[in-house]
């Protein structure tokens, strides 16, 4: 059996993280991927974040594939045929020191995985670990789906993505429900990059993203997202399981539905569709975090529940638990203890970062809009009608119009409904 | 656009061996009235078969997503991954 420092198991942002920060530690590691290669079984919006990414491979702007770095960001909701928006830009995000990109993961995370193979990570391709290998209730390393394929660790990270197989089995997070993660599909659209730049209004190069709530899921908890890469554009929708299993909605269905409306089918219009992509995505929360280390292990990115949906961050978490993670295994192993408390300094430092702050600062959320599943529903619709009536010139005299309009909002929803949705939502989000 | 011709799109490297198992067929037949899997799973490899009176599975075309395993009220599909190099081959990702 070959033996190793650390073995990260899956080839994602968080597990390529880990490999980079490990082997730059001067620890003998492997990364095992199941796919063809880095990437090929990766999925995500999908937006990397710089500052993230920056403290893994500095300056990785000037080589990695990027798509367009992102300038403006939208949030639309949707009512009908109706869309009332709002944004922000800023063409400093054009350059250094940037803020986010676009990106499409099999080119980034296969580049990515270059990077952790020049620090010295050696990565095993199209190979499944299958279980962790134990030595008196000790981890001592993993087993694959190869013949003789039982590698030895004295640490083991777990990066296998939201579908937490193995950190189930080592008893350190439950099987997932369907009121915690978000089914999610998307299209890669090709279209010419002077079409994207139009329609968006972009420089050349430059990027953008349109978050959109409300009707974009048939007013199922989730979000409708779009995103411009260079030469094509990523459309896609996800929503809680739960209800959609409840809603007897399908996926692409949904994803259609998003697409027929006027104001998307016109950012799409002649573009080609290239892939059709699903994902789960693990909205569990701050309170479902599994256990994140025990002796020999420690657990990171998706398979760690860090997502951050109301802010759409995902990648930035997974890097930065991943190279903490690197790190501490590293330190552990320096020090010649890989125990349950040696590794909690891994929990600790993720404590002390935004990763669990942000985690916790939103531990109310996922509730809140369970318990309330009127709001994506009700709210587009009062928004809407609103801004409609505001606009409307029709001879109302505007202090008429503006009592009509609060009349109209308090037949939608009560004086008493809005406060508590006011309050609920102070207290899910601020 | 179509289910299947977005499929279509999609690049498999396909094994031999199914990756994915119902359980108990009796469950699905006697036990689970509207049978979501038929609607949940993003690539509809789920469908019910009346003749046979069993859910058909078409492996051939999973996304690899994990729905299934979740979504299933019953718990009974038993969905794993499948081995290393198979499956989805993502294009763009």
């Amino acid at each position: 059996m070959e033996n190793f420092d650390v073995i990260i198991v899956g080839g994602g942002p968080a597990g390529l993280s880990a490999a980079i920060s490990a082997a730059n530690a001067g620890m003998k590691t492997v990364v095992i991927e199941r796919g063809d290669y880095p990437g090929t079984k990766n999925v995500m919006g999908g937006i990397l974040y710089t500052k993230a990414t920056g403290m893994v491979v500095p300056e990785f702007w000037k080589e990695a594939p990027l798509e367009r770095p992102i300038i403006e960001q939208r949030i639309a909701m949707l009512s009908g045929d109706e869309t009332i928006m709002a944004g922000y830009r800023d063409p400093a995000w054009a350059v250094d020191p940037y803020n986010a990109h676009s990106i499409l993961r099999v080119k980034f995370d296969r580049w990515l995985a270059q990077q952790a193979e020049k620090a010295g990570a050696m990565i095993i391709t199209e190979t499944l670990v299958e279980d962790l290998l134990y030595q008196s209730n000790n981890v001592v390393g993993v087993r694959t789906g190869r013949a003789e394929g039982d590698l030895g660790a004295k640490v083991v990270i777990l990066a296998e993505g939201v579908n937490n197989f193995l950190a189930v089995k080592a008893g350190l997070a439950k099987p997932l429900k369907p009121a915690s993660v978000a089914v999610t599909v998307k299209e890669v659209i090709a279209l010419p990059k002077e079409k994207i730049e139009d329609r968006f209004c972009l420089e050349e190069g430059q990027g953008a993203t349109i978050e959109l709530y409300g009707d974009s899921t048939a007013g199922l908890m989730g979000v409708g997202f779009i995103y411009t890469n260079k030469d094509s554009i990523s459309i896609g929708v996800g929503a809680i399981l739960e209800p959609m299993i409840r809603n007897n909605w399908t996926p692409n269905d949904l994803l259609e539905n998003l697409k027929s409306k006027p104001y998307v089918k016109r950012l799409l219009q002649g573009g080609e569709t290239k892939e059709y992509l699903a994902h789960l995505i693990p909205e569990g929360g701050y309170t479902q975090v599994p256990k994140l280390h025990r002796q020999g292990v420690l657990v990171v990115g998706d398979t760690a529940m860090l997502m951050n949906s109301l802010n759409r961050e995902g990648s930035n978490l997974a890097m930065i638990s991943g190279k903490i993670a690197g790190e501490v295994a590293a330190q552990s192993i320096k020090a010649g203890d890989v125990s349950d408390q040696a590794m909690t300094v891994y929990e600790t430092r993720l404590r002390d970062s935004f990763v669990l702050k942000d985690l916790h600062h939103y531990r109310h959320m996922g509730k809140f809009f369970e318990e309330n599943t009127h709001l994506l529903k009700a709210y587009p619709k009062i928004f809407s009608k609103a801004a409609k009536m505001y606009l409307t010139a029709d001879g109302t005299p505007k202090k008429e119009r503006q009592k009509e309009i609060i009349k109209m909002v308090f037949e939608n929803r009560s004086k008493a409904g809005l406060l508590k949705d006011m309050y609920g939502a102070w207290r899910a989000l601020l | 656009m179509k289910l299947d011709d977005k499929l279509f799109l999609v690049r498999f490297n396909t094994d031999k061996l199914n990756h994915i198992k119902i359980n108990d067929s009796n469950v699905c037949l006697k036990q689970c009235q509207d049978k979501p899997c038929t609607r949940f799973c993003p690539a509809h490899v789920y469908d019910w078969d009346e003749e046979e009176k069993r859910i058909a599975v078409g492996y051939e075309g999973c996304l690899e997503c994990g729905t299934c395993l979740i979504g299933c009220p019953f718990g009974n599909i038993d969905w794993k991954y499948p081995r290393g190099g198979f499956g989805v081959s993502w294009k763009n990702g």
